[in-house]
């Protein structure tokens, strides 16, 4: 028995080849606009390091900022962005992953719960000076904490908490429910689900949250120079760690202090040319640093998640 | 409306039937939708129970109510009772932890899940819920769970592989040997094959047969000539209510009810 072609056989071809074109029309601009987006970036990073090449030596990193451009490092800053950070990540890590559990595995379902977590969505959405403000008038003037590294990093921690809670929340909701279900059908308790669990699984997208809010705080400006960060810092905090009992001390947090994207600011707004010389050595250092941040961050999602799977 | 068994003609010296279980004019409730009503029904120790009917007619809901799953979810209630011997504990009583139900009541589910750790603490993991501590005990649990779960052999040389790494067939053995590790009173299936291929699915059947020599089992599924395999008796539930409950043979053979006959004949679901 021989089998007919259908008899609009051409007709089809051709209304398929017509829906085709869209496709490449799409995948063609869809490929414009990428290339448009890292050119952007490439471009930009690619001319702040021609420029500042010539300026990245080790003294870069070891000298203080100076009146004179060819002998102006970024050490008080590098310390600086360090010490914010160390202080943003003890801060909000415990907070945001903690708030995030507790929205995702304990909260009620009610309009209490649904109030929250619309507006932690938000808070990310609130522009970083308004931050700056808020702790201008609350850990500057209202809690006494100063110009000090303690209030740049609470700062940037509640500043980044969004962006670690919903990352939290996003990594806890991609665990399937029949897991859950086949660890409580054991007879585990909720704080072991969590513990065992839900912690554990979505460990890999957790860590990327922290640290892409990282390294969204080591860029920020406004919000340290709305309270008050120094821009000419030629001294160190108080080490953390001492040679004499308790060999941990505390007094750095209430140091003045200065950060990167401050002190790049600062040099970016001095008459002399040679500053920008300055500038845009500390600004590759800066993408550097986030970029590596961000790759640690890919890293880390590959290697947890590698053995994870439903 | 239920049959009782009378006597089981084909084997001999049977031992008395003696409950493990029993739900007593038991109704659940999703919101204000009365998935189960009133049902009454008696789960004999050391015998395979089948609960079969159409999709929606509340047999995993019913099965789900036996440890308590019910509870990690808002909006649910239970009405009535499902007694649990020998103590005669009221599974459903809200005085009751559902965590001590669950530790005495196992559950395997529809679709295998094993938790993405390794093969050996997927099944210890009962064990450490329960503080045991000692590691040559632990040890000797999971071999003799994975024994039970005819897993052994096949898992022996990569105990602390990952999990997700087997078959379908061999994850569901696994969750199987997971909840046998802890010797529970009752094990429930919540359609346990319906996700495997055929072969994987006779080697389900054939661990329950040998199973049931230890445990008492309940089990929803979707497939009847698997409860007529698998089960000593059935129940045949429709919009949430039992129909019809008796030995399996009985059922499909001589059903009482108009209903059933035509559900097992294929006439209707």
């Amino acid at each position: 028995m021989k089998i007919e072609a259908a008899a609009n056989l051409p007709e089809l071809k051709a209304i398929i080849q017509k829906s085709k074109r869209f496709d490449l029309i799409f995948s063609i601009l869809g490929f414009l606009a990428l290339l448009l987006a890292v050119m952007t970036f490439v471009v930009l990073f690619a001319q702040m390091a021609i420029t500042g090449w010539e300026r990245i030596s080790p003294e870069f990193f070891t000298n203080f900022p100076s009146r004179r451009a060819g002998s102006a490092g970024i050490l008080s800053a590098l310390v600086g962005s360090i010490l914010v950070m160390l202080v943003t990540a003890f801060a909000a890590i415990p907070l945001g992953v903690g708030a995030g559990i507790y929205l995702e595995e304990y909260a009620p379902k009610n309009l209490l719960t649904d109030i929250i977590e619309i507006n932690v969505t938000n808070l990310a959405g609130v522009p970083s000076i308004v931050y700056g403000l808020l702790a201008l008038g609350v850990f500057v003037y209202g809690f006494g904490l100063g110009q000090s590294i303690l209030t740049a990093g609470l700062t940037l921690a509640l500043l980044i908490l969004p962006i670690i809670i919903v990352a939290t929340r996003e990594s806890i909701r991609a665990i399937p429910q029949h897991i859950r279900e086949a660890a409580y059908g054991m007879g585990a308790t909720k704080w072991q689900v969590v513990k065992d669990h839900i912690v554990p699984y979505s460990l890999s997208g957790i860590l990327t949250g922290i640290i892409i809010g990282l390294s969204r705080a080591i860029g920020e400006t406004a919000p340290i120079i709305t309270i008050g960060a120094l821009t000419f810092i030629a001294f160190l905090p108080p080490s953390p760690v001492g040679a004499e009992f308790p060999w941990i001390n505390f007094e750095w947090l209430s140091s003045g202090f200065t950060v990167m994207p401050i002190q790049m600011f600062n040099w970016t707004s001095r008459p002399d040319e040679a500053f920008q010389v300055n500038a845009a050595a500390a600004g590759f250092i800066l993408v550097l640093l986030t970029l590596s941040m961000n790759a640690l961050a890919i890293f880390l999602r590959y290697r947890l998640r590698k053995n994870i799977s439903w | 409306m239920q049959h009782m068994p009378t006597s089981l003609e084909n084997e001999v010296q049977e031992t008395p039937l003696s409950l493990k279980a029993e739900a007593k004019d038991f109704s659940f409730y999703y919101g204000d939708f009365k998935a189960i009503k009133s049902v009454s029904l008696p789960i004999y120790e050391k015998k395979v129970t089948a609960l079969i009917g159409p999709s929606g007619c509340g047999k995993s809901t019913l099965l789900r109510s036996f440890n308590r799953m019910h509870d990690l979810y808002p909006n649910t209630h239970y009405q009535g009772n499902i007694d649990f011997y020998p103590d005669a504990t009221n599974l459903l009583d809200p005085k009751v932890d559902p965590i001590e139900v669950r530790m005495r009541v196992g559950m395997v589910f529809q679709k295998p899940n094993p938790f993405p750790k390794s093969i050996f603490e997927n099944v210890a993991y009962g064990l450490r819920l329960r503080k045991d501590k000692s590691k040559s005990y632990i040890e000797g649990r999971v071999e003799q769970a994975l024994k039970d779960a005819a897993l052994w052999d096949e898992v022996k040389d990569r105990l602390h592989n990952q999990a997700t790494a087997l078959s379908g067939g061999q994850q569901q053995r696994l969750c199987i040997a997971r909840c046998l590790a802890t010797d529970p009173e009752l094990l429930l299936f919540d359609e346990p094959t319906s996700a495997l291929d055929p072969i994987a699915t006779a080697s389900i059947e054939d661990l329950i047969h040998q199973l049931k020599e230890k445990v008492t089992i309940l089990i929803v599924t979707h497939n009847m000539y698997q409860a007529t395999r698998v089960s000593d008796f059935t129940a045949y539930m429709f919009m949430g209510e039992l129909v019809e409950f008796g030995e399996t043979t009985q059922i499909f053979n001589t059903p009482q009810r108009a209903e059933t006959e035509a559900y097992i004949t294929g006439r209707f679901g």
